[in-house]
């Protein structure tokens, strides 16, 4: 492709002799018909390659979906539906009980999707929780009240967060973190879904900050001046007027900073426990669904029964994140229509 | 996460010595457990016999018997002895594996070093890891919730915990697994209630953390995977007084012959059995 756009542009301006020959004139003519040709058919090309690249991704991803959901199906042939929910189990005095409880290794191995589900949750949602203050609060201070210079520095370093390698986060978690949480609230884990949440919301943070910020000064100044025209405080144009008019796109930046809280692995992997119970607790260990597949996939049979199984709780973990940025999406497409941006 | 840098290992020392001709090729393939100890004898026996390539992998000691009786492989490594079915396939398929220890592997059992708990018996760790004691005054300890620590599922540790420890009962669901023993070290020296085990080697060392006297019955005497002076007691885990101990087994189809058989003679000989204490697990008591 030696051949770029830019080669119209080259083309010289016509001469005043050329204009006026007319035999010049049609030897030229005859070229640009030629070139153009010659570029309508790069275009046609250019065109098409681009749709390639564009139906790459949406043909990837469709292979993922048929993939995951092929095999995770296969788990039911191995596994009782029912067994997902939960397995009867004889408990220490003698009595049958239903217990929720995933343990894929063993004489019979017990595969309770609760526990890992109510986990994903119970990290994923403080953790948001937690982001969306920072995030929020940072986005529109970048937005709205820093100035030009400071937002110049500060904006690259809140994205930063984003680029800290999670193995990293999650060690800090490991060994800090983790004894920091227990010291202040006198927990009995030390590794929890706490302090996981803490560590996911560090990722989360750039997210939910810069999606914010872009909203924000996506408005346009009329709202602005005329809130201050009606004598609205700075606080209360930003609280009444800028975060109303945008909130469809902060919510849009919470519920993808969900969907990546619900996909992180490394961090929850090494600072909640991961021991899978079923429980409300935030102090409490957690395993997520993540963290599941993590460790286990490694070494699991090709074919077996956990191998299934640890499809289908990736086809749920993806089914999850996939809606949530669906609506992310959604919202975000409605936000751009209000707006007319 | 071994694995990859075993099949990574292998291949790298393959291309390495792919330029020399006429090598005599050893496969080696087995247990996760062992994928160090095995590509450090490789790497250090080739080094001094350029006429031999070994190449390890991993994938579990039951791929690796596999792998022999489907004559994939010459030498399978286990962490466990072979099992009856397996000795049936292998003998349907003409193939006698013939079974050679090579190392032995001891686990510690840890606790904070704060913990007043000096000693357990096998029992009392049973009953620990499944959840029916839960707190430390059970056993002796002061009057406080008990923090189990474990390794993932996908770890020859926690299999070997659960059969020999456990006999084959669940883990509690409250334990914590963590993703290597180096975590597990860091949890429990940083959790005063927390118990944990892995390798012996691994926490001779480390000031925040006990290594408990294992008792085999409620009757018998305690005995410490560790000396005196904090090293590791060879001879304990040698005349099995200390219960928390397992060989780990390289098996060869038939008696072995000529370059194999050179092979496993230096994995027995003082230079492979250093090599052993150097990775962490015990070695053999009579050297060849």
């Amino acid at each position: 492709m030696n051949y770029s756009l830019s080669d119209e542009i080259k083309l010289p301006p016509p001469s005043s002799r050329e204009v006026a020959g007319l035999s010049l004139r049609n030897v030229d003519l005859r070229e640009t018909s030629r070139r153009r040709l010659k570029l309508k058919v790069q275009e046609f090309f250019i065109e098409k390659f681009l749709f390639l690249n564009g139906l790459t991704s949406i043909i990837i991803i469709a292979l993922i979906f048929i993939f995951l959901f092929k095999e995770g199906v296969k788990a039911f042939t191995e596994i009782k539906p029912f067994q997902f929910i939960g397995t009867h189990i004889i408990n220490f005095s003698g009595q049958e009980v239903f217990a929720y409880i995933w343990q894929p290794v063993g004489e019979q191995g017990k595969y309770s999707l609760a526990p890992l589900v109510l986990g994903s949750l119970l990290v994923a949602i403080p953790a948001t929780v937690i982001a969306t203050i920072l995030g929020v609060g940072s986005g529109v201070y970048l937005a709205e009240i820093a100035s030009r210079r400071r937002r110049e520095w500060m904006k690259p370093v809140i994205e930063l967060l984003a680029g800290i390698p999670t193995v990293i986060i999650g060690f800090l978690c490991l060994s800090f973190l983790g004894t920091a949480v227990q010291n202040l609230f006198h927990t009995s884990f030390r590794l929890n879904a706490f302090v996981g949440a803490l560590g996911v919301s560090l990722v989360i943070v750039p997210v939910i900050a810069t999606i914010t910020d872009d909203t924000i000064r996506a408005i346009p100044d009329d709202l602005r001046e005329a809130a201050y025209a009606l004598g609205a405080t700075r606080w209360e144009t930003i609280w009444k007027v800028l975060i109303p008019a945008g909130i469809s796109g902060i919510t849009a930046s919470i519920i993808l900073g969900m969907g990546r809280a619900l996909g992180e692995t490394m961090i929850v992997l090494m600072a909640t426990g991961n021991a899978a119970l079923v429980t409300l607790d935030i102090f409490s260990s957690v395993r997520t669904m993540t963290a599941t597949i993590a460790a286990e996939l490694g070494a699991v049979a090709q074919g077996s029964a956990q191998y299934y199984a640890l499809f289908l709780v990736g086809a749920t973990i993806f089914t999850f994140t996939f809606f949530l940025n669906l609506i992310a999406e959604v919202v975000i497409n409605r936000m751009r229509e209000k707006l007319k941006l | 996460m071994k694995k990859i840098i075993g099949i990574v290992l292998a291949g790298m020392v393959f291309l390495a010595l792919g330029s020399l001709q006429a090598a005599e090729h050893i496969t080696v393939k087995g247990s996760d457990t062992m994928v160090i100890l095995a590509q450090k004898w490789a790497e250090t026996y080739m080094k001094a016999h350029k006429d031999v390539t070994i190449m390890v992998t991993g994938g579990g000691s039951g791929t690796g018997i596999a792998a022999l009786i489907n004559g994939t492989t010459t030498l399978a490594n286990s962490s466990r002895p072979i099992k009856p079915k397996e000795m049936k396939d292998a003998k349907s398929n003409n193939i006698v594996p013939m079974e050679n220890k090579v190392a032995m592997d001891a686990l510690a059992v840890i606790v904070n070093a704060q913990n007043l708990v000096n000693e357990l018996s096998i029992p009392q760790l049973e009953a620990i890891y499944t959840g029916k004691i839960n707190n430390w005054k059970e056993v002796g300890g002061p009057d406080h919730r008990v923090m189990r620590y474990s390794r993932e599922s996908n770890s020859g540790t926690y299999v070997f915990f659960k059969e020999h420890v456990m006999h084959d009962k669940d883990y509690a669901p409250d334990c914590q697994n963590m993703p290597g023993t180096s975590a597990v070290a860091e949890a429990v020296s940083k959790d005063s209630w927390g118990i944990g085990y892995g390798g012996v080697a691994y926490f001779a060392k480390m000031k925040e953390l006990k290594v408990l006297r294992i008792k085999k019955d409620d009757k018998s005497k305690g005995v410490s995977p560790l000396k005196q002076d904090g090293t590791v007691d060879f001879e304990a885990v040698w005349k099995t007084e200390y219960p928390v101990a397992r060989y780990l087994y390289c098996y060869s189809i038939g008696k072995p012959s000529g370059k194999v058989q050179e092979y496993l003679n230096w994995v027995l000989s003082k230079e492979g059995q250093t090599i052993v204490e150097e990775i962490g697990y015990v070695p053999l008591k009579q050297m060849k």
